[in-house]
């Protein structure tokens, strides 16, 4: 009995680290469950298994359309935000200027600010200038709330590399333009792609800024959210499992990627 | 920095170079900066000006009045929704950090080779739409639901009740919701700690109880800051969680915002409430971080 408490009092916090996992998953684990559910209307109650949702998932209206929105969205805002975040990361990170004070306040406000004074003040303007929200406008904000985000990681990135690098490329008689393609670009790119991935994984799950300007556009969250109260179709679980499995994976291929260099070099 | 040395050192320093030189950062700076300015800077001016508007003439016309009293308007008419958002993220606030802290504390000191591993775990859900999640924790909660069912079982509720449709529930949503901005700025003060602090602790009598309050918790305190703030602000502006977790009765002011601007187009009542809700959090971020003297951290 002495042994078994202090077993317990020794390994508390790994026992607490896996109820507070358990925790996290508890909803993911219900919704890969309930993708299979043999569901009729409103996919509240379990029925029996199948694997017909996921056979075909596109069945039921406007998830397609919504889905397609969403990607199309989340990868034109990386796009947007990754170009427009990484520039401004470089200038605060390798220049002295005037102005930065003023240049770090705008980048860390809307970050500050709660998601639905972002939309509502969006909205707000486009409805001053007479401008239907919808597919561009959307767009639009989901740039915008993530450039800060960009500008943060791949601002951290830029900071963590040896200056000894560069001066060693110089040394090597490699003129500026070459020392920023071969030797800062490449190890600042992890950077990069750890950001867009993080504007991407943002612009996809976005509901609060989107449903202010989406107008009549649908993407995946808004369909979601829509039938939340009529009952979702599990065909919805099906596409929230996938895009949570494919992300899941990139982000491992990417550690994996990551270590074999890390322990090559 | 790097920037600035290598150019006294490896280039000739003529006056046009130096000129580029000055104009290089402001280039890069240019279109982000822009795009800040017209789709964050203007739109927040365009929100301050709607507030003060009137209703006009014709329906759904607002004409510019410069009516500072709409504040104090909507303000005495929706102050319970503004009190019960503030209560509410706090509450949740302290839900996360409460829950996320021994995580944190986990991941940094007692996960060995796991730690990468761990730490992808806790951004993992991200990676699942955060409605769908919320929208599973409704059914788990609910009267047909799994730990209703498991606590009927156990004879300790009685059959049927809804653990969902409640305060309680929109407060552990919210806490749900935001957990990883909570756990990934505590283990990043944890991890920075120096475990040699720790054991100078330790050999100078402190039991684990003293250690962890004199040293541990002190050196992780950017961290609680960070992860506070990053969890309050958030759960402060929400509505999806009291939308489906919730009843009328615990509506926050992100629902009345929503509903003032999506269903009942009283825009100036809308834009005045979303601004002072920007005002108030971000005079508390900044009395917050003042109090707390961990100005570096933002």
């Amino acid at each position: 009995m002495k042994k078994v408490t202090r077993w317990f009092s020794r390994n508390l916090i790994r026992i607490y680290a896996v109820l507070g996992f358990t925790y996290l998953f508890i909803p993911i684990g219900y919704t890969f469950a309930f993708s299979f559910n043999d569901y009729v209307r409103s996919n509240m109650v379990w029925r029996g298994f199948t694997f017909e949702n996921w056979l075909h998932p596109f069945d039921p209206l406007d998830i397609c359309t919504a889905l397609n929105n969403s990607i199309k969205i989340g990868l034109l805002s990386t796009l947007g935000s990754t170009i427009l975040g990484t520039l401004i990361a470089f200038a605060l990170a390798r220049y002295a200027f005037k102005g930065r004070g003023f240049v770090n306040t705008l980048i860390f406000l809307p970050m500050a600010t709660p998601e639905l004074v972002l939309g509502a003040s969006l909205l707000t303007m486009f409805l001053n200038l007479g401008f239907n929200p919808g597919f561009w406008t959307i767009v639009i904000a989901h740039v915008m709330f993530c450039i800060s985000f960009v500008v943060v990681t791949v601002k951290a990135r830029i900071a963590s590399l040896d200056p000894r690098l560069e001066q060693a490329a110089m040394d090597l008689y490699a003129n500026e333009a070459e020392t920023f393609r071969r030797v800062t670009l490449p190890l600042v790119a992890p950077g990069i792609a750890g950001a867009a991935l993080l504007a991407f994984s943002l612009s996809f799950d976005d509901f609060i800024i989107t449903n202010f300007n989406s107008g009549t556009t649908i993407t995946y969250p808004l369909y979601v959210y829509s039938r939340a109260e009529r009952g979702l179709p599990a065909e919805a679980n099906v596409i929230g499992v996938s895009m949570f499995l494919i992300a899941m994976f990139v982000v491992l291929a990417g550690q994996f990627v990551g270590n074999r260099r890390n322990s090559n070099a | 920095m790097v920037a600035v040395a290598r150019g006294t050192s490896s280039e000739t320093f003529s006056p046009q170079n130096f000129r580029k030189r000055l104009a290089t950062p402001y280039l890069l700076l240019l279109p982000g900066m822009l795009w800040l300015l017209i789709f964050f800077l203007t739109p927040i001016l365009s929100l301050v000006s709607t507030s003060t508007k009137v209703p006009g003439l014709g329906i759904g016309e607002f004409v510019q009045e410069y009516r500072w009293a709409n504040y104090y308007d909507a303000l005495i008419a929706m102050q319970s929704q503004f009190l019960r958002s503030f209560l509410y993220a706090t509450a949740a606030t302290i839900f996360a950090l409460v829950i996320a802290y021994p995580l944190a504390y986990a991941i940094a000191f007692k996960s060995g080779r796991w730690k990468n591993v761990l730490l992808v775990l806790v951004v993992a859900p991200f990676f699942c739409s955060f409605i769908l999640r919320t929208i599973a924790w409704r059914q788990i909660l609910s009267s047909d639901g799994i730990v209703s069912n498991v606590l009927t079982f156990l004879h300790i509720v009685p059959e049927g009740t809804q653990l969902t449709a409640n305060a309680f529930a929109v407060i552990a949503g919210l806490g749900y919701n935001f957990l990883p901005f909570m756990t990934l700025p505590l283990y990043a003060s944890l991890e920075r700690i120096d475990p040699r602090a720790l054991e100078a602790s330790g050999d100078l009598y402190a039991n684990g109880i003293k250690t962890f309050s004199k040293v541990t918790l002190p050196l992780s305190m950017p961290g609680v800051v960070a992860g506070t703030l990053l969890t309050f602000i958030p759960a402060a502006g929400d509505f999806v969680n009291a939308q489906i977790l919730g009843t009328p009765s615990t509506t926050m002011i992100g629902n009345v915002i929503n509903a003032q601007y999506l269903s009942t187009s009283n825009y100036p009542l809308a834009a005045s409430l979303s601004f002072m809700l920007m005002l108030s959090i971000l005079v508390l971020v900044l009395f917050y971080i003042r109090k707390s003297g961990t100005e570096k951290i933002v």
